[in-house]
């Protein structure tokens, strides 16, 4: 191209109306993309649960909504208990260093307290929730060598009676297990740190920040 | 009367092109004379867009899009409204039928070599519509808000949290809310009966003006505007008024008679047109035993399923040969380079992507080869008709392959289930990965001066 009878005046004022038009482009769009991430009312929404599990048997679990997902408690059994440490060849990441818990439940039995394992019940895969099939073996419908776990039916993912994912499913990481303490010794609440149940206004701000972190889901 | 006619026609002519258009697109549009079956594919495609917009807009007066009366405003629709039901399954039964017409539409451009120049952008519009298609029927199965309704988004949409860094992110941007919940149904909603629909009759007029620039091919696979006779007039071309559109009419009646006999008498067609779990309302403490998208997603969700880390194994040897055999046949220094740099990259990311990325990320390329087909392709010849055994065998395994991962889709992914999608993945690719080569290498047959009865 030749630069002949080119008004360069002219280019630059054209270059700079349109690049002035991008800039408000860019401002009118942004409202309407910033309408999409969850309101107000979404994110205020998702208080804490309070389950009694005075009445939860050894080997029974109960199933509840906690921010439109469902929270499980399981009282395992000693037998349940004592498994998790012979599952370790069969699992991913049997310490959860790279799955998602508060860090007072980064242990062995991904607990507070050994018996009661609190997990969100949302497969890590792609958010399914997985089916309980606690009693080893074929009395579920489960493989003969099976030890007794939670097993997605959409992608096929298991996980043992800590959460934790078994080798070669497509579940990456661990199930989560959300914020929660024991109010009482017979009292869960599902949504909130134990230490934020001390420290009151501090620790409120604090759960908001971790609650957000474990609804997201597993990390990438 | 013939009088006043004539004259209001050239009065509105002397103020909008009627006659023009007519012409230019229909009276002397000349159209390959030696069409077959698979060309009525798309008109009754067209045909079955209006059918939607029209049965879609008449459902939208009484389904209500809110996940606390969505479900029961559909089964409102279903009993007390009334022909409802008619309304309804009209829909839900044009939505699998414009799978089947579209699907037939590629079938017949990968057949013939449609997509090869000068009709690379007719078939990458295509492709978008067929993408913007896949978009508008995923969304509306959100919308009567069953059960496997809510868990079909919620698997799809967690797709997205795969991405590594803006992935959840990404995922709750699109549900506005931390799970699947009323502000997903509300903007779903909004999508599929306003925003998807109107991106869809654009992109058709564009593939139609594309279309009517280069024109369409046949099953011969020759260009008929390079033999004109001397009015300019391609010499196997025939008006495409009265001749096609007589002829697209006759296959509209047929097409339309199919889709009653279904809709009328068979609408959920044994739970392949309407899922059964569907007829539970959502339920957010529950997934349905067996997670299964309707029968033209499953392919793709197979090969998605298919993505364990044992797959990346495969992978790794695919990506080896593949940059192997590139470098072995590429002459050019720097191409070689580049191919060795890119598989290393591959490989890296191989390592340090978990398998559940890799699952969307095969998934999403199992689409977007398709967009390459028309720089895959190297053969001389177009159609099908004169190509040889190497593409004819490449294309029937690819076919083959595809019916397998969309039965399979539709199955529990159970070890042996996956075993077998993991192979018939590997194939899908193959088809598009090795094209270059064996259409190179294919021996054809020599093309007609005209086209063929
Ligand atoms: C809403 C969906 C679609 C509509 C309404 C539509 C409509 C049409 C119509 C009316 C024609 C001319 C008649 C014919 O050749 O059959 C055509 C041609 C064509 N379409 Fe589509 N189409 C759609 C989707 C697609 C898709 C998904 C693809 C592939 C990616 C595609 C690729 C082509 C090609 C390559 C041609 C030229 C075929 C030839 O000349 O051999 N179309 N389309
Ligand atoms: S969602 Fe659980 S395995 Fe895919």
């Amino acid at each position: 191209m030749s630069d002949d009878g080119v008004n360069h005046t002219r280019r630059r004022l054209i270059g700079l109306t349109a690049g002035m038009g991008a800039v408000g482009g860019a401002f009118v769009a942004w409202p309407f993309l910033a309408s999409w991430v969850p309101s107000a009312r979404a994110k205020a929404a998702g208080a804490p649960v309070e389950i009694n599990i005075s009445k939860l048997e050894p080997g029974q679990m109960l199933s509840v909504e906690w921010r439109g997902q469902p929270a499980w408690i399981l009282n395992r059994t000693p037998e349940m208990l004592d498994k998790l440490p012979g599952m370790v060849d069969l699992i991913v990441d049997p310490d959860s260093l790279e799955s998602i818990q508060p860090d007072y439940a980064k242990n062995k039995t991904r607990s507070i307290k050994e018996q009661y394992l609190v997990l969100i019940g949302i497969c890590t895969h792609l958010g399914c929730v997985p089916l309980t099939k606690l009693k080893p073996g074929l009395a579920e419908g489960m493989e003969a060598d099976w030890r007794g776990g939670f097993f997605c039916p959409c992608h096929g993912s298991k996980f043992d009676l800590a959460g934790r994912v078994y080798k070669n499913v497509p579940a990456p990481t661990n199930l989560v297990v959300p914020p929660y303490h024991f109010a009482t010794d017979t009292l869960i609440v599902v949504g909130v740190d134990p230490s934020m149940s001390i420290h009151g206004a501090e620790g409120a701000k604090n759960m908001n920040k971790k609650m957000k972190e474990n609804l997201s889901g597993s990390k990438g | 009367m013939q009088k006043l006619l004539e004259q209001s026609l050239d009065w509105v002519d002397a103020r909008y092109p009627v006659k023009k258009v007519w012409d230019e697109h229909l009276a002397k549009y000349y159209a390959p004379k030696n069409f077959n079956f698979l060309y009525y594919f798309g008109s009754l495609a067209l045909v079955i867009l209006v059918i939607q917009i029209v049965s879609g807009i008449f459902l939208t007066m009484h389904y209500k899009p809110d996940a606390n009366m969505a479900f029961a405003s559909v089964e409102y629709i279903m009993r007390d409204v009334e022909w409802g039901w008619l309304i309804r399954y009209m829909h839900s039964t044009g939505a699998s039928f414009f799978f089947i017409v579209v699907y037939m539409h590629m079938y017949r451009g990968l057949i013939y070599g449609s997509y090869r120049g000068p009709r690379e952008l007719l078939w990458i519009v295509g492709m978008v519509i067929f993408v913007t298609l896949m978009a508008e029927a995923f969304m509306g199965y959100l919308l009567p808000w069953g059960n496997m309704s809510y868990w079909g988004a919620q698997v799809i949409i967690s797709l997205f949290g795969a991405i590594p860094f803006i992935g959840d992110w990404l995922a709750e941007f699109i549900r506005g809310d931390f799970v699947i919940a009323d502000a997903t149904l509300n903007r779903f909603f909004a999508l599929h009966v306003a925003a998807l629909p109107l991106v869809l009759v654009g992109l058709v007029f564009a593939h139609l003006v594309a279309l009517h620039k280069v024109g369409s091919n046949n099953p011969d696979g020759i260009e008929i505007k390079q033999n004109k006779g001397p009015d300019g007039i391609p010499v196997d071309g025939i008006p495409f008024h009265p001749y096609y559109t007589v002829k697209d009419i006759m296959a509209t009646v047929f097409f339309l008679i199919l889709f009653a006999a279904v809709m009328f008498f068979v609408p959920e067609l044994g739970g392949w047109f309407l899922e059964h779990d569907n007829f539970m309302p959502a339920n957010v403490l529950q997934t349905p035993p067996e997670i299964v998208p309707l029968w033209y997603f499953t392919p793709y969700y197979s090969i998605l399923r298919a993505t364990t880390t044992d797959m990346i194994y495969v992978l790794y040897g695919v990506t080896v040969a593949m940059a192997i055999l590139t470098v072995i046949s590429v002459k050019d220094i720097r191409a070689k380079g580049a191919t060795v740099v890119v598989a290393a990259v591959v490989l890296v990311a191989l390592n340090i992507l978990q398998p559940k990325l890799w699952g969307v990320i095969l998934m999403g390329s199992s689409l977007m080869v398709f967009f390459g087909l028309p720089w895959l392709d190297r053969s001389p010849v177009k159609s099908i008709r004169y190509r040889g055994w190497m593409f004819k065998t490449a294309l029937t395994i690819f076919i083959v392959s595809f019916f397998v991962l969309g039965f399979l889709g539709t199955q529990p992914a159970t070890g042996l289930n996956t075993r077998i999608a993991m192979v018939g993945t590997v194939l899908y690719f193959l088809f598009f990965l090795l094209m270059p080569w064996y259409t190179t290498f294919d021996k054809t047959k020599p093309l007609p001066e005209r086209v063929t009865e």
